[in-house]
C-alpha cells in the first residue's frame, strides 16, 4: 500500500506565523548574513569578521565557536546553518598553514548552495583605527566599482554580485536626502588585488541645489586577493535570477506620450451597422402599407427580368 | 548697466567660494539599486604610490556624479524629511528562495468564483423575535443565548413522540461539525498535493485491528443487499459501533438449532473443542531450544571423554563458555519433546 506523507500542522499560533515566515515571499526581505569559523581562526579575520558583523547588523548572525568544516569539500554543515538560522548569506573564516587568513563568502538558493568565493585577506585595518564620526546603524549604502577588469572575468562578476547582495541591506522605493550617508567602494587592481574602503559622506554647500560631497574615510579599509571559488551553474543561477509574475510591469497598451507631454490613446471601436442604427423615427416619412406592396412588386419583376436575361443568355 | 553689471559680478564670486559639483566622466549608474561601475582604467602609478588618497579621489567623484541623478529625481515631503523616490533597480540579484507558487483555491472557492458569490460579512448581534433582544451569531455568549431559545422544542407532526428532539439536535450538530472538519482535512491534503482515497482506511499500515475490521464490515455492508449475501470466515466477527451505518451486518446472536441432530452436532463440536485443545508451538523458540538441548548434550559427552584432572578446574564454573543451561531441565516434556523433533525434521525436508 501506498504510504501517505503525513501533513505537519502547527499547534500554537506563533508556531503557524513561524511557519508561514519560513516559507518562500513574492517580496524577499533584506538577506541575513552568518558569519562563522572553521578549524582555527586568526586574530586578523577576527577583526575583519567583528567589523563586517557591525556594518551588516541587523541582518546578521555571529557565531562564536569554531567548527570542523572544509566548504570546498562538503558544504552540507553550512547548508545546514544557513536553514537553522535563515541566512541566505555566510561569511566563513578560516586560518591553517596551507590557506592562511582565509574568507569564503557565499550564499544560498534554497537552502541549498548557490555559489561561493573564496579570498585572501592581505591587511585589515579596522574601524576603531580610524577616529571620526560613525554612520547611524542601518544605513543603505551606496556602492562604487571601480575598475575596468569587474566586467571582465566571471569570477570578478559573481564577486561583484556577492558584495552587492552582502552589502546592499534592501531594496527600497524611496531614500531620505539626508539620509545618504554612507558609501562602499570596492576598486580591482590590474595586479589582481581587490581593494575596500568605506567612507562617511559629507554634504557641504554648493552653489547649485545639488550638494559638494567630501569624504572621510570611517570603516574597514580591507585588501584581498582571489583564490578558489565555485560558482553556480547556468540554469540554477537563471532559476534564482527568475521574477515572480506580481512584480512584472504590465504595459498598458495603447497609450503613448508625445514630445510636448501630451498622452495620445487609441480606442479601437468595432465595425457599424449602418442600417441598423437607431435613428429619429418621424412618423411624416413612414411608408404606407401600399407603398411598401408597390415596392415589394417592383423589386420582383426587376428580379425575373433578371433570371430571363441569364436564361436568354444561356440559351444564346 | 553699473548695477546689473555689480550683481552679475557679486554672484560670480559667491559662485566661486563653493567648489563645483561637476564631474565630467562617464560611468555606469543604477539609481535604484544606488550603485556606480567605473569601467574607465585606474591610474596604476598613482596606485602604487598612495593608493587611499587615489581611491578617496576617485570614489569621490563617482559618488558625485550619482548624487547628482539623484537629487534630479522626483522628490516629496513626508514629515519634515525630504524623500526622493527611487526608480526600479536594474541590477538583478538573485533570490534566497524560488517564486512561490499561488496556493489552489479550496473546492468552496472555486464554486463560489464560478457561480460569481462574494463574501459578505455579517453583523454580529441579530435581532432574535422569540426572545425579544439582541443575540450574537457568533462567539461570545451565543451559546448561552441559544439555550434560552431551545427551552422547549416542538415535535414535529411526522416525528416519532419517544425521540429526544434535545438529544436529536445535539447530535446533528456534531455530525455537522465532524463533516466540516473531514472537508477541511480534504482541502488541506489537497493543498499540500496528499493523496487520500475517498472512503476507506487512509494508511491501513498504522492502523489497527479494530479499525481494520470496521473497514471491512462497512465494505462488506455496501451492496445492494446491505451485505446480506456476502461471504464470511468461520470465526469472523463483525465491528461494533458501525452498526448506525451498516444495517444488514449484525451481531446478533444466532437462533436454537431447529432439529435435533442439528443440535447434536452442535454441542459434540463444543465438547471436541474443549478437550482437544493442543497447546500452542512457538516455532523458532521450540527449534531453538532443542538446538541448544543437543549442544549441551554434546559438551556434557566431550566432558565425559577429556582426563580427570582437567575436570578439577572445570567443576567450579556453571555456565563455562557462554553456555547456557535449560531453565526446568526436569520438566516433564515429553510430548512438546516429540513435536519439536517433527518440526526439526519438517524444516529440513
Amino acid at each position: 500500500m501506498v504510504v501517505i506523507q503525513r501533513v505537519v500542522k502547527a499547534t500554537t499560533r506563533k508556531g503557524k506565523k513561524v511557519l508561514i515566515k519560513k516559507e518562500p515571499q513574492v517580496n524577499e526581505g533584506p538577506k541575513r548574513a552568518l558569519f562563522l569559523q572553521g578549524r582555527r581562526s586568526s586574530d586578523k579575520l577576527r577583526r575583519l569578521t567583528k567589523d563586517l558583523f557591525d556594518i551588516k547588523k541587523p541582518d546578521a548572525q555571529l557565531l562564536n565557536k569554531k567548527n570542523d568544516i572544509t566548504i570546498f569539500e562538503d558544504a552540507t554543515p553550512v547548508e545546514r546553518f544557513c536553514r537553522k538560522f535563515e541566512t541566505p548569506l555566510f561569511v566563513m573564516s578560516s586560518h591553517s598553514k596551507k590557506r592562511p587568513d582565509n574568507l569564503v563568502i557565499g550564499r544560498m538558493y534554497n537552502y541549498s548552495l548557490l555559489d561561493m568565493i573564496e579570498l585572501h585577506v592581505e591587511n585589515i585595518e579596522c574601524m576603531r583605527e580610524f577616529a571620526c564620526q560613525k554612520i547611524v546603524l542601518g544605513t543603505k549604502p551606496s556602492l562604487v566599482f571601480n575598475g575596468p577588469t569587474w566586467e571582465e572575468t566571471e569570477e570578478l562578476k559573481h564577486l561583484k554580485s556577492l558584495f552587492i547582495d552582502i552589502f546592499h541591506r534592501e531594496e527600497v522605493e524611496s531614500v531620505r536626502l539626508q539620509g545618504l550617508e554612507h558609501t562602499i567602494s570596492f576598486t580591482a587592481t590590474p595586479e589582481g588585488k581587490i581593494l575596500i574602503r568605506s567612507f562617511n559622506v559629507l554634504m557641504k554647500k554648493s552653489g547649485t541645489r545639488v550638494p559638494r560631497l567630501e569624504l572621510e574615510e570611517m570603516g574597514p579599509r580591507i585588501d584581498l586577493t582571489l583564490r578558489r571559488s565555485k560558482l553556480p551553474s547556468e540554469d540554477l543561477m537563471k532559476e534564482a535570477l527568475r521574477k515572480p509574475k506580481e512584480l512584472k510591469v504590465t504595459k498598458k497598451k495603447n497609450i503613448s506620450v508625445d514630445g510636448l507631454g501630451t498622452t495620445h490613446g487609441r480606442i479601437h471601436v468595432g465595425k457599424q451597422e449602418i442600417q441598423k442604427i437607431q435613428t429619429r423615427k418621424m412618423k411624416g416619412l413612414k411608408k404606407t402599407p401600399e407603398e411598401i406592396k408597390m415596392k415589394r412588386a417592383a423589386k420582383r419583376s426587376a428580379d425575373n427580368n433578371n433570371v430571363n436575361k441569364i436564361k436568354k443568355q444561356k440559351l444564346g | 548697466m553699473d548695477v546689473v553689471k555689480d550683481v552679475l559680478e557679486k554672484s560670480a564670486k559667491e559662485a566661486d567660494k563653493y567648489k563645483s559639483v561637476e564631474v565630467n566622466k562617464l560611468i555606469d549608474i543604477d539609481v535604484g539599486a544606488l550603485l556606480a561601475i567605473d569601467s574607465n582604467p585606474l591610474d596604476s602609478k598613482a596606485l602604487r604610490s598612495s593608493p587611499n588618497d587615489y581611491l578617496l579621489k576617485l570614489t569621490r567623484d563617482n559618488v558625485q556624479l550619482m548624487y547628482n541623478q539623484i537629487w534630479e529625481l522626483p522628490t516629496e515631503r513626508i514629515e519634515e524629511a525630504i524623500v526622493v523616490k527611487l526608480p526600479k533597480p536594474k541590477y538583478s540579484l538573485p533570490r534566497a528562495k524560488p517564486v512561490p507558487k499561488p496556493r489552489s483555491l479550496t473546492k468552496w472557492e472555486q464554486f463560489a468564483k464560478a457561480k460569481g458569490i462574494v463574501k459578505k460579512k455579517r453583523t454580529k448581534l441579530t435581532w432574535d423575535d422569540q426572545l425579544k433582544k439582541w443575540i450574537p451569531l457568533y462567539g461570545f455568549k451565543r451559546a448561552a443565548a441559544q439555550k434560552e431559545k431551545d427551552w422547549v422544542l416542538e415535535v414535529p407532526q411526522n416525528a416519532n413522540p419517544m425521540e429526544d428532539q434535545f438529544a436529536k439536535k445535539v447530535e446533528a450538530k456534531s455530525e455537522r461539525v465532524a463533516k466540516n472538519e473531514l472537508q477541511r482535512l480534504h482541502n488541506i491534503a489537497k493543498a499540500k498535493h496528499v493523496k487520500i482515497p475517498r472512503f476507506g482506511l487512509t494508511n491501513p499500515d498504522v492502523s489497527s485491528a479494530k479499525e481494520l475490521q470496521a473497514a471491512v464490515t462497512v465494505a462488506k455492508s455496501s451492496t445492494a443487499s446491505l451485505g446480506k449475501f456476502q461471504e464470511k470466515l468461520p470465526k469472523e466477527k463483525e465491528a461494533r459501533g458501525v452498526g448506525a451505518i451498516t444495517p444488514g451486518a449484525t451481531r446478533k446472536r444466532k437462533l436454537p438449532p431447529v432439529s435435533g441432530s442439528d443440535e447434536k452436532t452442535q454441542n459434540l463440536n463444543i465438547v471436541e473443542t474443549v478437550l482437544n485443545k493442543r497447546p500452542k508451538i512457538d516455532m523458532e523458540k521450540a527449534v531453538a531450544r532443542h538446538m541448544n538441548d543437543e549442544q549441551l548434550q554434546r559438551s556434557e559427552e566431550k566432558k565425559g571423554e577429556r582426563p580427570k584432572r582437567l575436570r578439577k578446574s572445570h567443576g567450579s564454573s556453571t555456565g563455562g563458555g557462554g553456555r547456557k543451561k535449560p531453565k526446568n531441565s526436569n520438566r516433564p516434556r515429553k510430548v512438546l519433546y516429540s513435536l519439536e523433533l517433527r518440526v526439526y525434521f519438517y524444516l529440513f525436508i
